[in-house]
């Protein structure tokens, strides 16, 4: 009984069970010769899912309905005009950081203005908001691949003591984010508004307010993440943002959050990224194609979402 | 009366126990219904009343004792249903999105065929005339459009109407915790008709006026097991809070002497353009009077809204709300008692925006001894407290803010009448200290606490009550019109 409510406790145990099973399989696989390259690859390519889940699980703890689909587009918007504005300049490292810092800001505030001012449902605001933004990242983009500054690509796609820098950013970003939801007011707050609204008003909540910063806080994270990714691989794609719509998600469900709202951990996170790079590089190693291995890849989303949602119960 | 025992035996419940982990809830409790009888079940919060009703209506396994209705021994919810018992509960259980016809084929499963919704429809509202004449609910709205009031009446017609054969057993579980005097003097009425036409009732009810005066057969209950069975003649009021173990206290407070010092607190210009204007002042307990559903709910939400921003957190609290309907908009159900009690209080116990846990613990620990939460761990979840337990948490909520006004919606539903006291005794004590109260009430001996009342008709004040002018008689009368047929 005790294990059980151990692991009743801890939902993020699951994805790291997870990802070690396919770690070990597909090491196997290979013979153990790939897996020092496998876990690095791991670490690097979950670091930018773990970014962008991250700010989706501050908007879907905020309750049903509540989601930003604008993520991709923002990343690329960000990576894009960061880029650009940075010119391959290494004094400009920060100003980029900031630019697409800002970006962020105003494209949260923007996917929350059509929400409450139009009284839009989120799924539609936000959409909407993409089509605005991955339009301004086409106009300025206009097909030009801008490399990133040096030292900024270096650091990129280097590491220390052999774990990549950008899984680094990502940890950091992981424990401000889990002190935030854990400890501060803030997190309180998130969680009694995805429980409940009525309630959380009439608990004295500044609801609109606290959901006004968590969108901002989720277009940030994704612009934060668009400006490593792009730098990282070596210039912005105008497609570099699209497979982190449904990763976004995905991650935050694999890892253990409630969908219906004010329930939510980071851990969770970190595990269902590395699981689901592994899953797609396992497939890889096996050799299926490409067409075969999106297939599986919804397949196992959607077991796992069954198995989560069996393990939920509310009483 | 002793013929009584003679009559059939509708249900029986021998020697029942049932245990959730640790905590037994029933203790070998035994209860009997005979057909004819209506029997008054008394007890305090978490007693056990609503778990011996679960038993009895098949949602509960006994773990030990036996059951058995008209005599065969058996358990579950259709094995209670083909014995014509039925339950009315004390968390309203319609299906807020579908009409009241709708509900009722929820409930009686031979309304089917062509026309399954006329006949559904005129089922109820034969059955809503019966039981409360004259009353005025549109039974082709959904339950979401009706008020808490008008849903319990709907909720109590579907459980009395009949189709075939009319039910032999109706539990009641706090009928007329949100109905006003008028309307539960007609359920009363009803009760005893259906009663003396052979019916069985099972009446729960902390207001100990309804079962002294409807029941026959009075149980209390205490920690599980049954310390008293008796004809209802055979106990007053005074005896029964004493069965339940109770010191009673005599309800009498001094009124504030000295209110209406200084500025208004709070105040609020005529609702809906006529009536009276609103205002509260320091230290004072105002009551809102009138018939349930006129509004008060309303009035209240809109004091507290207008005075709380919705976009920045404020820096000093000076209202708070204690919630009547808790599911709506008072609990946090996947959070701790302790996560639902400190919600508003954060600002305080916090430092740069980062709660302090200690802090958090000591509150908690401060209200559950203050306040007798009946829990081992005030980490457990909200959901495994009482109903009564759940609003004495959302009471500590608000209490333990710096609020200086707190705002009351109802709050004392279903909760029991020692509790009351205690919380009654503690209302006092902080109005005595400054703090301004405002209370919407459905029963009467509240009202009768506060010290000015302004009484509610049609979403407006209708008249306003100060001191010795609170009276049953004057707030009825200022909650009916003169043209109204009531």
């Amino acid at each position: 009984m005790t294990l059980h409510r151990f692991l009743m406790a801890k939902p993020w145990i699951w994805s790291f069970a997870a990802t070690i099973i396919v770690w070990v399989v597909t090491v196997l696989f290979t013979g153990g010769a790939s897996s020092f390259g496998l876990s690095q690859a791991a670490l690097t390519f979950a670091a930018f899912s773990v970014v962008v889940g991250i700010g989706q699980m501050f908007v879907i703890t905020l309750g049903p309905g509540n989601i930003d689909l604008s993520v991709p587009a923002t990343m690329t918007l960000s990576g894009t005009l960061a880029l650009k504005l940075m010119d391959v300049q290494d004094g400009m490292i920060l100003v980029g950081l900031l630019a697409s810092i800002g970006i962020g800001l105003i494209i949260g505030l923007g996917n929350y203005v059509l929400i409450k001012a139009l009284r839009i449902p989120p799924i539609i605001a936000t959409l909407s908001m993409s089509f605005i933004v991955q339009s301004v990242a086409i106009w300025s983009n206009r097909g030009l691949r801008i490399k990133p500054p040096e030292t900024l690509a270096n650091f990129a796609t280097s590491g220390l003591f052999g774990i990549p820098n950008v899984a680094l950013v990502a940890l950091i970003l992981s424990v401000i984010a889990w002190i935030l939801l854990e400890k501060s007011i803030y997190g309180r707050w998130i969680s009694a508004i995805g429980q409940s609204t009525f309630a959380a008003r009439m608990a004295g909540i500044p609801v609109d307010g606290t959901r006004l910063v968590t969108y901002m806080l989720c277009a940030v994270l994704a612009s934060v993440c668009g400006y490593l990714l792009a730098s990282f691989s070596g210039g912005a794609a105008l497609n570099m943002g699209s497979e982190y719509l449904l990763m976004s998600i995905a991650v935050v469900v694999i890892g253990g959050t409630a969908v219906a709202g004010g329930n939510s951990n980071i851990p969770g996170i970190w595990g269902a990224s590395l699981f689901m790079f592994l899953v797609v590089s396992m497939l890889n190693t096996y050799g299926f194609g490409a067409g075969f291995r999106l297939i599986l890849t919804g397949l196992i989303i959607i077991a796992v979402i069954l198995l989560a949602g069996g393990r939920q119960s509310l009483r | 009366m002793t013929e009584t025992l003679k009559r059939e035996e509708v249900v029986a419940a021998r020697g029942i126990k049932v245990t959730f982990g640790a905590v037994k809830a029933l203790d070998g409790a035994d209860l009997v219904i005979h057909a004819g009888e209506c029997i008054g079940l008394v007890g305090h919060n978490g007693a056990g009343k609503s778990t011996i009703v679960n038993v009895i209506n098949g949602g509960l396994s006994p773990h030990d004792g036996s059951l058995s209705y008209s005599g065969n021994e058996t358990h579950g919810i259709s094995a209670a249903r083909a014995n014509g018992v039925r339950c009315v509960f004390q968390e309203l259980s319609l299906c807020p999105n579908l009409t009241v016809g709708e509900n009722a084929r929820i409930m009686h499963a031979e309304l089917k065929g062509w026309n399954w919704r006329g006949r559904a429809l005129s089922l109820v509202e034969t059955q809503l005339r019966e039981i409360f004449p004259g009353h005025s609910i549109d039974c082709d709205l959904s339950i979401d459009d009706l008020s808490i009031a008008e849903r319990q009446m709907v909720e109590i017609a579907i459980s009395f109407a009949g189709i075939d054969k009319r039910p032999k057993l109706v539990i009641l579980d706090e009928p007329t915790s949100s109905l006003d005097a008028g309307l539960a003097a007609q359920l009363m009425a009803y009760i005893r008709k259906f009663v003396a036409q052979g019916g069985s009732v099972l009446l729960i009810s902390h207001i100990l006026g309804e079962i002294l005066s409807t029941s026959d057969r009075i149980v209390v209950m205490k920690d599980g097991r049954v310390v008293a069975d008796r004809m209802a003649s055979e106990f007053n009021t005074r005896s029964l809070v004493e069965a339940m173990g109770n010191v009673v206290r005599e309800q009498e407070f001094a009124r504030a002497a000295a209110a209406k010092s200084g500025a208004a607190v709070l105040s609020m210009p005529p609702r809906r353009g006529h009536g009276l204007s609103f205002q509260a002042y320091r230290g004072e307990m105002i009551g809102l009077a009138g018939l349930g559903g006129h509004g008060q709910t309303e009035a209240l939400l809109d004091l507290y809204l207008d005075r709380n921003s919705n976009w920045w957190p404020t820096q000093k609290r000076e209202i708070a709300f204690v919630a009547g309907d808790r599911s709506l908009n008072g609990t946090f159900p996947l959070w701790s008692i302790l996560k639902n009690l400190s919600i508003a209080s954060l600002g305080q116990l916090s430092s740069n925006r980062m709660v302090d846990r200690g802090r958090e613990d000591e509150l908690g620990a401060g209200w559950k001894k203050r306040i007798e939460i009946r829990t081992p761990d005030m980490h457990n979840r909200i959901l495994s407290l009482s109903g009564g337990n759940q609003q004495k948490v959302l009471f500590a909520r608000a209490l333990a803010t710096t609020a200086t006004t707190v705002l009351m919606d109802d709050p004392m539903r279903g909760v029991d009448i020692g509790t009351k006291q205690e919380v009654y005794e503690i209302l006092r004590s902080e109005a005595a200290n400054g703090r301004t109260f405002i209370w919407y009430s459905t029963e009467m001996d509240e009202i009768r606490l506060c010290d000015r009342v302004y009484v509610f008709r049609n979403g407006a004040i209708a008249a306003e009550l100060v001191g010795e002018e609170i009276t049953e008689k004057n707030v009825l009368a200022a909650s009916f019109h003169e043209g109204d047929a009531a």
